[in-house]
């Protein structure tokens, strides 16, 4: 019997993810053996005509990472989706937008005037642009179009399985990996990883006080964090209440707060919303004024509660007026 | 109810209210047992204080097609439940904010303290929210998915790939 065949691919992303598989180390070459890599642009010399030319449905399982935001992007993951009988969304990105995710607060003319005209580090004067198609004295050149709004991947195709996280744990790529191989598929639409809040798996859990209060938000860089009380009580945002498990809670190990990569237990729909929710009623005041100022200490809310989500959340993206909204004037 | 519907002719806002069962409920039934007439644009959601909202409530509202989004609960001190309101308020003042740096105006989302008698509130805080949002028009939210209907050649329609990607 011939091996299962595996593709590797990457989006909008950082490229922790495809450092995450090779964080598996010697556990990696088990995989390996196991299993014949078909396509992994970042290790492997295959190029896009070698997958057009294999049968629908001949890949075993193709693990995507990265956010949806190029023609060319969603052109590639619409062809392993076709070529794929498995398809995962691997990491935060391709979960739920992830960090590329929050240029949904703006829209692509606004980007790409920042990027290419206005921001210091271009040369002044600067008029270019990219384009999706140029005439140049060869002939005509072509680029992916930029979209307005980043998608994570379940809104682009379909999708069987997640694996949540920035980048995914060791551990649970691992356990993934070898209950598909094994056959033991889970049910569709599973997020491979634990449903429970990472608060569960907290070093900490212990210190954490029965009535807790925030009477001002504090941010790691303007103060130290006790590495031995729980962070949230502290005034740190620390969002493990609201996340799911499966880490092994490493940034409260490293005295730093939960930001909420593993993304929100089954039972939530928008963790933005429900860490929202959470942190909101832990605030330590009931007139309006006093209220306004302990969030007034909060830095960018959006980016925040949003980190890892916006384009996953149920406003999905920045609000543009039909009538003057830039996105829709195009690049 | 009233006629003001049918004074300006075209957009009809759509607001959803959540009201606390104990007193802002129970001042919209009083309105009704005192005729008093406003604007028939809103859809009242009973909840059993307005400490039960879950911001997911709210957004959902919008992503279903409410142009508006109002929130009734009992003065500080009267919550039925002691805190529900309070924790309410710090719910609404942060997603507030939120809300409005995802773009959504302002005057579409409101919270208002109403008593079981204040019928009258009632009905002022609905007419006026129906004008201001009429003002501001309809609110159309982005849809979050690619529709799974259109196929495309993979590398050969660029134009429909573009357009499913949100682009004009
Ligand atoms: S019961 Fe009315 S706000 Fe709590």
């Amino acid at each position: 019997m011939s091996k299962p065949k595996v593709a590797f691919y990457w989006c909008a992303s950082c490229g922790g993810c495809e450092e995450a598989v090779v964080d598996l180390n010697e556990d990696i070459l088990g995989v390996v053996q196991a299993v014949d890599i078909v396509f992994w642009p970042v290790a492997l010399d295959f190029k896009r005509q070698d997958v057009e030319a294999m049968d629908d449905g001949s890949i075993t399982v193709s693990f995507i990472n990265g956010a949806i935001r190029s023609s060319e992007q969603y052109e590639m993951v619409e062809l392993l989706r076709r070529k794929s009988k498995i398809v995962i969304a691997f990491g935060s990105c391709a979960h739920l937008g992830g960090i590329p995710g929050l240029a949904n607060t703006f829209d692509r003319a606004a980007m790409l005037k920042e990027a290419y005209l206005e921001s210091p580090s271009v040369t002044s004067g600067n008029t270019t642009i990219p384009q999706t198609e140029i005439t140049v004295p060869e002939g005509k050149l072509t680029l992916p179009e930029l979209w307005d709004t980043v998608k994570s991947l379940d809104q682009t195709i379909k999708v069987d399985y997640y694996l949540p996280g920035c980048p995914p744990p060791a551990n649970l790529i691992k356990e993934a990996v070898t209950t598909i191989l094994e056959g033991r598929l889970p049910e569709p639409g599973t997020i491979l990883a634990p449903d429970i809040a990472l608060c569960e798996d907290c070093p900490r859990r212990e210190t954490k006080p029965d009535k807790l209060i925030i009477e001002q938000f504090k941010r790691p860089s303007q103060y130290i964090i006790d590495p031995d009380q729980c962070i949230l009580a502290q005034g740190f945002l620390c969002l493990g209440s609201v996340t799911r498990k499966g880490c092994g809670a490493v940034c409260i190990e490293g005295n730093m707060p939960c930001t909420g990569c593993m993304g929100p237990t089954s039972r939530v729909k928008d963790f933005g919303a429900k860490a929202m929710s959470a942190i909101a009623s832990l605030i330590d005041a009931d007139d309006e004024e006093k209220i306004t100022k302990i969030i007034d200490g909060m830095a960018d809310p959006v980016g925040t509660f949003y980190r890892y989500s916006l384009p996953a959340s149920i406003i999905h993206r920045s609000y543009q007026k039909p009538d003057g909204g830039g996105a829709h004037n195009g690049a | 109810m009233s006629d003001t519907a049918h004074k300006t002719d075209g957009f009809q806002p759509r607001i959803v209210a959540f009201f606390c069962n104990w007193c802002t409920y129970t001042a919209a039934d009083l309105a009704g047992t005192a005729r008093m007439t406003y604007a028939p644009n809103v859809r009242v959601v009973r909840v059993m204080c307005s400490g039960r909202l879950d911001p997911q409530f709210i957004m959902e509202a919008f992503r279903n097609g409410a142009d508006g989004v109002l929130i009734g609960g009992c003065h500080p001190g009267d919550c039925h439940y002691q805190a529900g309101n309070y924790k309410a308020l710090r719910r609404y003042i942060l997603l507030k904010r939120v809300m409005k740096e995802m773009g959504i105006e302002e005057g579409r989302f409101r919270l208002e303290w109403i008593a079981a008698s204040e019928g009258d509130k009632v009905q002022r805080v609905i007419n006026e929210m129906t004008e201001t949002i009429r003002k501001l028009g309809p609110l159309h939210l982005e849809p979050v998915n690619i529709p799974a209907t259109a196929h495309v050649q993979v590398g050969t329609d660029k134009a429909a790939v573009a357009a499913r990607g949100g682009v004009s």
